[in-house]
């Protein structure tokens, strides 16, 4: 129990470390890697939900904390989860065992390498959640970009050098400047361990501006918010099916993560400096990526842009500090990674059969396929954001907030909600709808029981997040409240001193 | 028993839904239809036990969503205004389930048909029970969700895949006012319960709120964009160009959704937020103004359509128009009783035109009807019926007369007593409305069953102008036009018995002097509402007047002298052509939004995603650094491992470097 996090993080490199010492050669090889990777991911997720199970939603503290000397000079290897980053050490556990079932025939080449390279993923994503101090984080945070990196360059598409250099560029510009201010802080503060930093170290306002921006720069990147965004249309297009899956799914979730567990608690009077910035960026990314969604001809590029929009909503609840902004994004981002993960195993689906991507390819496929019609619908209307699936609660919930704050922000970032049901349900109505009168597709299949099984717990869980999600704001709420009261006291203590020299000068004339 | 009325219908449609293929067609039909009609029932006697015995309240039943102070529950609230809605809901929803296993015999999807019909009764219900405004908005967007599955259930059909879409998108518009008027509730209020709302509401009188960069009055602002999704929802001016469209689901679809239940979701909106309405004059000045407009606009589309299903649809959105006009002038309980009686009215109209398709073996042009009186006599008799309601044929100094004589005259008479000049302006257009109303009912029904037959007569010239049947059905020939099955003519009769007198029983509580003790406080009542009106003998007699003048009209040039209206509709004049073709509302907006939006998509993503961003980003970059490396290409492997290995290098370097020099200070 002591050690949960640890066990979770580390036993996908547990499984890593089986698959290359399992011998064995071509198929046979290949089938134990499967199998391996399997059972390792699903292990890892029946863990996860452990911890969630075993998790005390009422408090606000860092829980399941584990603290080892490590490197010396005050970084020690520091673990531990509390209500904001508990929920997505789940969604990682819960989303791997579908990217391992979505490979295991699209998958040919190289086979125990692919499932090493996930398995390297999936523990430094788990790290990334888990890590409290900052040089634990930055190398989780940053060790997550190599095996990603392989994956598209790997086994990716045609393009696939190009989007992973792109993917490779932007990102690395990024962590270079949070590594800067990752020393700046540790020379200021003289640790790194992210417990300390939040509670009893503060940054002058003048230092918070810089450190803000350059993680801003790193988080930014990632989310990705406009006009950083173009590298993901194309790492999605070129990425196999379980890559999008991750990318979209758990990679994207890290900003604003990272927003919420440093930029609003520590940076706090560099933040409301800075919110009409990320309002202005959000709110730009909702409607110019939906409108570029709109125009796509690629499935998975027209997906990948919808995402760009969706975590808008996410960097705009956030910034808007209110409980309903904060809790939607958290919600919307745990939404977001299932439904858009579920919309990338759909395109998944008939790529494996098809092989192309272009939404001229498709058209009527409901004839032939009405299990996979009805699934692809579901999380269609989710990613429309229809109440009763889980995309509805956290957008309505960001939008709620940003009301609330700026009544502009929320009115531009309401019209995301009609293009989104544009471009979706445009998109639905050229691949599913129609005659099928294309000669390639006749003879197309229906879901076989594997892709059933991959798909049938995701619209589940989908609808379950749109009717109940009590579960889940039971395990946020508190620590929500949390973060939003340090940050009000932190902006407070730095708006102290300007006001005393304000009301001095008032004084003294 | 609440609880089972509303989730019978979501329980059938899984059924039908995840196990039609199993247990096949005809069980499913069943298991939803029976389930519908228990559900039904018992609203019948919610509708005694609380409309007329005082009973009702609310039952609880889980947590939705509780973030911070926001707090919204899953309830079921049940007062008059809803039980009116759920014997309509569930009344209507059951015939048209039992209509549906005749119309939709032939179709080999009729186990999904019928779970998407339960799931649309599903949703309506949660939307009619709602106790506070989000479940509200989870039922309004079911209904369009259910809306869309079903416009689109030929998916094979274009056009229905495009009405689909523009059904559901056109409702999005309307949604993205009622969304913001959700968050200003809460933000004024902080809460959405409807009890709290309204009884915090007249505190707010006054007060003004922050919307945009503007300082505006706090519940004026709050009605009016609630009253936007209003207008998506029930295809007021404007937002109303899906509803036509949608006339591409099948028939029974139309007269569940598109014309007794779904569409009036707004109206009942209005009434349900009556106690905050009543406290906004200005909203409701334009509650009216657009009301009476659409009445207005609509039956003058109506006037010319040669689809039979179009003009029904077209004479909803104008009875849509009376009853927002009506609420516009206070007189909620007016609205609520035309939505009342239209529902069996419209829906009869609408089976009643599905029969007579039915027997033309699906074809819906009008010009190629004629005489089918002696062909299909109950069907006849059952539009004539209906009809009569719509148009609201009665005897104004005796007070007897079909349903719509005592709804739409009580509306006409509402606006007339208002006045004001908004009144005044409803009262001009709401009368001019039913003038048109009578034509166009009266000319469709004519047309379809009176004079010669012209099944085979008009191909040459009716592609040119219409275009829309080259489906490659052929109509019949006039002796294989039969009447309709009995599962599909039960509805029919008894509906036209609603629509015969559910005006003259309901009178009295709707809007008579048992006003007080029908609505206890479900909406809000003007000062003289039941009171006995004393009205001028012309505007008593104005509506009557108008229907005499609208039937002779078409019978002049529909029975009389049946050779004349093609030739003026072959002149083309521009009057006829601009009703013709809608106002051009369609064009317009495909003009203004439609082709700029995929432009401007296309645009952002080539030019600015494309040229600007990777331009000077990424690509920019890469080709400087490319420029740089060609004198070092032997460093370049090629191999992405290299890349990554190169990559961790560098990572590790930076790390020693501030780990021990950083570090040391």
């Amino acid at each position: 129990m002591s050690h949960l996090l640890s066990i979770i993080t580390f036993l996908p490199l547990l499984g890593a470390a089986a698959i290359l010492v399992m011998g064995g050669e071509g198929e046979a090889r290949a089938r134990n890697a499967r199998a391996i990777a399997l059972i390792t991911t699903l292990v890892d997720m029946a863990a996860s939900l452990f911890l969630w199970a075993n998790f005390d939603g009422s408090s606000a503290a860092f829980q399941f904390v584990e603290q080892a000397d490590w490197l010396g000079f005050g970084i020690t290897y520091h673990m531990g989860v509390d209500g904001i980053s508990m929920l997505f050490v789940v969604l990682t556990g819960v989303l791997m065992p579908f990217c391992i079932l979505a490979s295991w025939e699209s998958v040919q080449k190289r086979v125990a390498e692919y499932m090493i390279a996930f398995l390297v993923l999936e523990a430094l994503m788990m790290g990334v959640f888990c890590a409290l101090d900052l040089v634990l984080f930055y190398l989780f945070f940053e060790g997550g970009l190599i095996p990603m990196f392989v994956i598209i360059g790997v086994w990716g598409g045609q393009r696939r050098v190009y989007a992973s250099f792109k993917f490779f560029l932007y990102t690395l510009l990024g962590s270079v400047l949070m590594l800067l201010a990752i020393v700046a802080m540790y020379l200021y503060a003289g640790t790194t361990d992210i417990v300390t930093l939040l509670n009893s170290t503060h940054f002058p306002p003048e230092m918070q501006t810089w450190l803000w921006l350059a993680f801003f720069a790193s988080f930014a990147v990632k989310m990705p918010m406009w006009p950083v965004h173009t590298w993901l249309p194309d790492a999605h297009v070129e990425a196999p099916t379980a890559g999008s899956v991750i990318l979209a799914g758990i990679l994207l979730k890290m900003g604003g993560y990272g927003f919420l567990r440093f930029s609003l608690p520590m940076f706090a009077s560099a933040t409301d400096m800075f919110t009409p910035l990320v309002f202005t960026l959000s709110v730009v990314a909702i409607i110019y990526t939906s409108f570029v969604a709109l125009a796509q001809e690629d499935i998975k590029k027209l997906i990948a842009y919808s995402s760009v929009a969706h975590m808008g909503f996410v960097t705009m609840g956030i910034f808007t500090l209110t409980h309903q902004g904060v809790e939607g994004s958290i919600y919307q981002m745990l939404s977001h990674g299932i439904v858009s993960g579920a919309l990338f195993l759909c395109v998944g689906v008939i790529y494996d059969r098809m092989h192309t991507r272009m939404i001229d390819a498709y058209g009527g496929l409901v004839n032939r396929m009405p299990f996979y019609a009805a699934c692809f619908l579901v999380f269609t209307l989710a990613n429309v954001g229809l109440p009763g699936t889980g995309g509805f609660v956290g957008e309505f919930l960001t939008m709620l907030g940003a009301f609330k704050v700026n009544t502009w922000v929320a009115i531009f970032a309401a019209t995301g909600v009609i293009l989104s049901a544009a471009y979706m349900l445009y998109l639905y109505w050229r691949v599913v709808f129609g005659k099928l009168i294309k000669p390639s597709l006749q003879t197309i299949q229906d879901l076989s029981l594997r892709e059933i099984a991959i798909l049938a717990p995701l619209v589940i869980i989908t609808i379950w997040m749109g009717v109940y999600p009590k579960p889940i704001f039971d395990v946020t709420t508190a620590s929500v409240e949390h973060l939003l009261a340090q940050n009000k006291m932190a902006l407070a203590r730095d708006k102290a001193p300007k006001l005393a020299s304000a009301a001095a000068k008032e004084a003294h004339p | 028993m609440y609880t089972a009325i509303v989730f019978l219908p979501l329980l059938g449609s899984f059924i039908a839904g995840l196990f039609g293929r199993v247990i096949g067609a005809r069980a499913a039909e069943l298991v939803t239809t029976v389930l519908l009609f228990t559900s039904a029932a018992l609203s019948a006697y919610v509708f005694y036990d609380v409309a007329m015995m005082g009973h009702g309240g609310i039952v609880h039943l889980a947590t939705w969503i509780g973030s911070g102070d926001f707090q919204a529950d899953w309830a079921l609230r049940v007062d008059t205004l809803t039980a009116v809605m759920l014997v309509v809901v569930t009344g209507v929803s059951s015939l048209v389930h039992l209509y549906s296993i005749g119309y939709m015999h032939e179709d080999p999807h009729r186990a999904r048909f019928f779970s998407y019909l339960s799931l649309f009764t599903f949703a309506m219900l949660m939307l009619v029970t709602s106790n506070n405004f989000l479940q509200m908005f989870f039922g309004w967007e079911g209904v369009g969700l259910a809306s869309y599955l079903l416009i689109g259930f030929w998916f094979q059909k274009p056009e229905a895949n495009a009405a689909a879409m523009k059904a559901f998108v056109v409702n999005r518009v309307g949604d993205f006012g009622f969304a913001l008027g959700i968050f200003g509730v809460w933000t004024v209020f902080g809460t959405l319960d409807f009890d709290a709302v309204f009884a915090a509401a007249p505190g707010m009188v006054g007060h003004t709120m922050q919307f945009g960069n503007w300082q505006l009055d706090t519940l004026t602002t709050l009605c009016l964009l609630l009253f936007v999704g209003a207008m998506g929802k029930s295809a007021q001016l404007f937002l109303h160009t899906w509803l036509p469209d949608a006339m591409e689901g099948p028939t029974p679809v139309s007269a569940l959704i598109h014309a007794a239940t779904m569409v009036t979701a707004g109206v009942f909106l209005v009434c349900r937020c009556s106690p905050m309405f009543q406290l906004a004059p200005d909203a409701l000045t334009f509650v009216t103004f657009i009301g009476a407009t659409t009445a207005f606009f609509a039956a003058s589309v109506g006037l010319f359509q040669n689809d039979i299903k179009r003009v029904i649809a077209y004479s909803t959105c104008s009875q849509l128009g009376y009853m927002f006009a009506a609420a516009g002038v206070g007189a909620y309980n007016a609205a609520m009783f035309h939505l009342f009686t239209h529902a069996f009215f419209k829906a009869l109209l609408f089976l009643g035109a599905g029969s007579v398709i039915h027997a033309m073996h699906h074809e819906q042009d009008m010009r190629k009807m004629g005489g089918l009186a002696r062909q299909i006599p109950f069907t006849w008799a059952m539009m004539l019926i209906g009809n009569l309601a719509l148009t609201g044929v009665g005897i104004p100094l005796l007070g007897i007369g079909a349903a719509g004589f005592y709804s739409k005259d009580g509306i006409i008479n509402a606006t007339y007593l208002a006045g004001t000049g908004i009144g005044s302006y409803a009262f001009t257009l709401t009368v001019v409305a039913a003038l048109m109303t009578s034509f166009y009912s009266w000319r469709q029904f004519l047309m379809t069953f009176h004079g010669p037959y012209r099944g085979a007569a008009v191909d040459e010239h009716g592609h040119e102008a219409h275009g829309h049947d080259d489906h490659g059905h052929h109509t019949p020939k006039l002796s294989e036009v039969h009447e309709s099955p009995m599962v599909m003519l039960i509805p029919l009769l008894i509906l036209s018995l609603g629509a015969l007198f559910a005006g003259a029983l309901f009178n009295h509580m709707f809007a008579g002097e048992g006003v007080h003790e029908f609505w206890r406080g479900a909406v809000a009542l003007g000062e003289h509402a039941g009171e006995e009106h004393h009205l001028p003998l012309w505007v008593e007699f104005a509506p009557f007047v108008v229907t005499i003048i609208g039937f002779a009209i078409a019978y002049y040039y529909y029975v009389l002298h049946p050779d004349v209206p093609p030739k003026l509709a072959a002149r083309k004049g521009m009057l006829y052509t601009f009703l013709y073709n809608k106002w051009y509302f369609d064009e317009i907006y495909d003009f203004l939004f439609v082709k700029p939006a995929v432009k401007l998509g296309r645009f952002l993503w080539k030019k600015g995603d494309g040229l600007v961003i990777d331009g000077f980003g990424p690509d920019g970059v890469a080709a400087r650094v490319l420029d740089v490396t060609k004198q070092t290409v032997r460093f370049q492997s090629g191999y992405l491992y290299h890349y990554a290995f190169a990559m961790l290098i560098g990572v590790v370097a930076l790390m020693s470097y501030f780990l021990f020099w950083g570090g040391a200070q």
